[in-house]
């Protein structure tokens, strides 16, 4: 069991908490930095996928985990990045510019996106990010001078200035970079007085607002920068997978995004990247699975469908804090060992009231 | 007269969005949560009337009603198993279960050999039976749909008003604990709320299923009944009707009047116009606490 003796008040937002920290997240760094030499093609492909969904998780983590405000159509803002991006690089734009455009783009749409977020909550939100969602696929599938229509788009690959990362080893340190600076951005917003107003937000938006914290700037706020990083993801995704159609984007993108983060453990950053884990290792292992089962059940189509909507109930039903909280669990029992109690982690119920008479 | 004709198609598509929207509604005024399973437990009931004419060739209102209590109980026993566990739970975990029982529901029909991925008809009597009223063409399907739909919501409405359970069940879901602390069964009564949405899904599914076809994805429209269910004021159930009644209209109306493309999204431009205008529905109740 670790201490962290606190000897000044600045500890206390300190990034890393501990030595042990720095440590592991530095061998993480480093073990993610010497991928592409180690792993092969495959699962440095598959790496690169995760690092971009961890992105995008990023995204509606802040929204969902932090802010509280649920959103059923976030591959709508997946869609926006990566149509700009594609759309974009075939003008020719430089990367970095055309990245900042897809996330500026992106986050415009997403402060749209709040305004009804304004006036309604709960369910009511999804619902209208759910609508918003159709809307921006239909779009998409419509305009096709821009977006090509149903036939699709080909994406051109990375062009950083006349550096071009069009082996999958270099757009694999483009996603690592992008997905870095992300999670430090994330991090520190989250460490500000703006991610404290989020939390603030998320726990209770009565005790917020009598402490002053102007909710609708906060939310219209919450929802740009996650569309942002949902506009970023997009554009990394446009160029992993070289051709964009609009149905990527639509109610089954958006309902994955939210199992990504809920799977993942809602309220914290490493959930996204675990959840984004999950969601791209998961199809894996299920064909993996396949050959063991007889062939009635492991050839069905519809058995990948049946093991995410088990799993997703399992985890509502025995782990609601997602694979980080099992790993918080883990960790506190290796700690603690052998004082671990069960009731350790118990969440204290709270009994329903209407969201009707607030 | 096309318009008229347009019209009727619309107002029965519209009954068909408002009876899966009477589903959320029902469990949203007893349990406060968004089922978001509803289309695919009306998919599951299709399928199971269907087994049970074609393969276990019942009558026609012996399949239905069965099909219709079957689900029924099939709705108690998933309260049971995975919703009650979490009684008590954020909302948002209930629509995360819900989200998750619609996938297996899919999966599951999808995976039953030979059946699950083909799209099949329901051998109904009425099918492709059509009534001609002053040159209006009425479609026997789309009245059936029409009328069941008005005496469906007329009996859920007067037991939601008079009866002692429908009272007890507004009552659980404006506050479960001082409910409960009444004397109201709030476990039973949201057995029941899940029970009868879902027996209200099977008789959407199986009224739909002549007019479209029955295959894995048709829980899909469930989509489109949010928009009915918000329209109307998602605590009302005449309110459910005739918000499905309005999407289902405008629908129609924009496939006849709009450019290609604009019919799949009327829905969703109206419920972001309403939630923009008037976030509580037409019917919605609009109740402040007093401090």
């Amino acid at each position: 069991m670790r201490f962290v003796f606190k000897t000044g008040y600045d500890q206390d937002i300190d990034v890393a908490k501990h030595g042990g920290q720095r440590f592991w997240y530095s061998a993480l760094l480093l073990g993610l930095v010497i991928a592409p030499w180690t792993l092969p093609d495959y699962w440095l492909a598959q790496l690169t996928f995760v690092l971009i969904y961890g992105i995008v998780g990023l995204g509606l983590m802040l929204l969902a985990g932090f802010t509280g405000l649920f959103s059923i159509g976030h591959a709508a803002f997946l869609g926006v990045g990566a149509y700009t991006q594609a759309v974009l690089a075939s003008m020719g734009w430089a990367f970095p510019f055309s990245l900042a455009a897809a996330a500026a783009l992106s986050a415009l749409v997403g402060a749209i996106v709040g305004l009804p977020a304004l006036r309604v909550k709960g369910i009511y939100l999804g619902i209208a990010t759910l609508a918003f969602g159709f809307i921006v696929e239909e779009v998409l599938a419509r305009w096709e001078s821009v977006t090509g229509g149903n036939s699709g788009m080909m994406v051109a690959s990375i062009d950083i200035f006349g550096w071009r990362a069009d082996t999958s080893e270099s757009f694999y340190f483009v996603c690592l970079v992008c997905a870095v600076l992300c999670t430090l951005i994330v991090l520190n917003l989250l460490r500000s007085p703006t991610g404290r107003a989020f939390v603030a937000i998320r726990d209770s938006e009565i005790s917020a607002q009598s402490m002053g914290i102007h909710l609708a700037r906060y939310k219209t706020m919450s929802f740009m920068i996650s569309a942002a990083l949902a506009g970023v993801g997009g554009a990394l995704y446009a160029h992993q997978i070289r051709f964009l159609s609009p149905e990527q984007f639509g109610i089954i993108q958006s309902i994955d995004l939210l199992l990504m983060v809920v799977i993942g453990g809602l309220g914290s950053i490493h959930g996204a990247f675990l959840g984004a884990a999950f969601l791209i290792t998961m199809p894996q292992f299920i064909a993996l699975g396949k050959d063991l089962l007889p062939p009635a059940i492991g050839q069905a189509a519809g058995l990948q469908g049946v093991v995410y909507g088990v799993v997703l109930i399992a985890f509502v039903l025995f782990e609601p804090l997602g694979l980080y909280g099992r790993w918080l669990k883990i960790r506190t029992w290796f700690q603690l060992f052998p004082f671990y109690r069960r009731g350790l982690f118990k969440r204290q119920k709270a009994f329903q009231k209407s969201d009707r008479l607030k | 007269m096309q318009v008229l004709q347009v019209l009727v198609s619309g107002v029965a598509q519209g009954c068909i969005y408002g009876l899966i929207a009477l589903g959320f509604v029902l469990i949203y005024k007893a349990t406060e949560t968004v089922s978001f399973a509803q289309g695919d437990l009306m998919m599951v009931g299709a399928f199971l009337g269907l087994a049970l004419m074609t393969a276990l060739s019942f009558p026609f209102w012996l399949s239905v009603l069965s099909a219709i209590a079957a689900m029924g109980a099939f709705g108690i026993l998933l309260e049971r198993v995975v919703i009650r566990p979490i009684l008590g739970q954020p909302a948002f975990s209930i629509v995360m279960l819900t989200i998750g029982i619609g996938y297996v529901a899919r999966g599951a029909i999808t995976m039953i050999p030979n059946v699950g991925t083909d799209t099949h008809t329901l051998p109904v009597p009425y099918r492709n039976e059509v009534l001609e009223f002053g040159g209006v063409v009425f479609a026997v399907e789309q009245l059936a749909v029409i009328g069941v739909t008005a005496a469906l919501c007329a009996v859920l409405y007067l037991v939601f008003q008079y009866s002692k359970v429908g009272v007890a069940m507004q009552a659980a879901s404006q506050n479960q604990l001082a409910a409960y602390y009444m004397g109201i069964p709030v476990k039973r009564l949201n057995g029941l709320v899940w029970g009868l949405a879902a027996a209200v899904a099977a008789i959407a599914g199986l009224l739909l299923a002549p007019i479209t076809f029955i295959h894995a994805n048709m829980g899909f429209i469930g989509l489109k009944a949010f928009p009915a269910a918000v329209v109307g004021g998602f605590g009302s159930l005449p309110g459910a009707i005739v918000g499905g009644l309005i999407i289902g209209v405008v629908e129609s109306m924009a496939g006849f009047y709009l450019p290609e493309g604009f019919k799949d999204v009327a829905a969703y431009v109206v419920v972001l116009i309403m939630l923009m205008i008037k976030p509580s529905g037409l019917f919605g109740e609009n109740l402040r606490k007093k401090v």
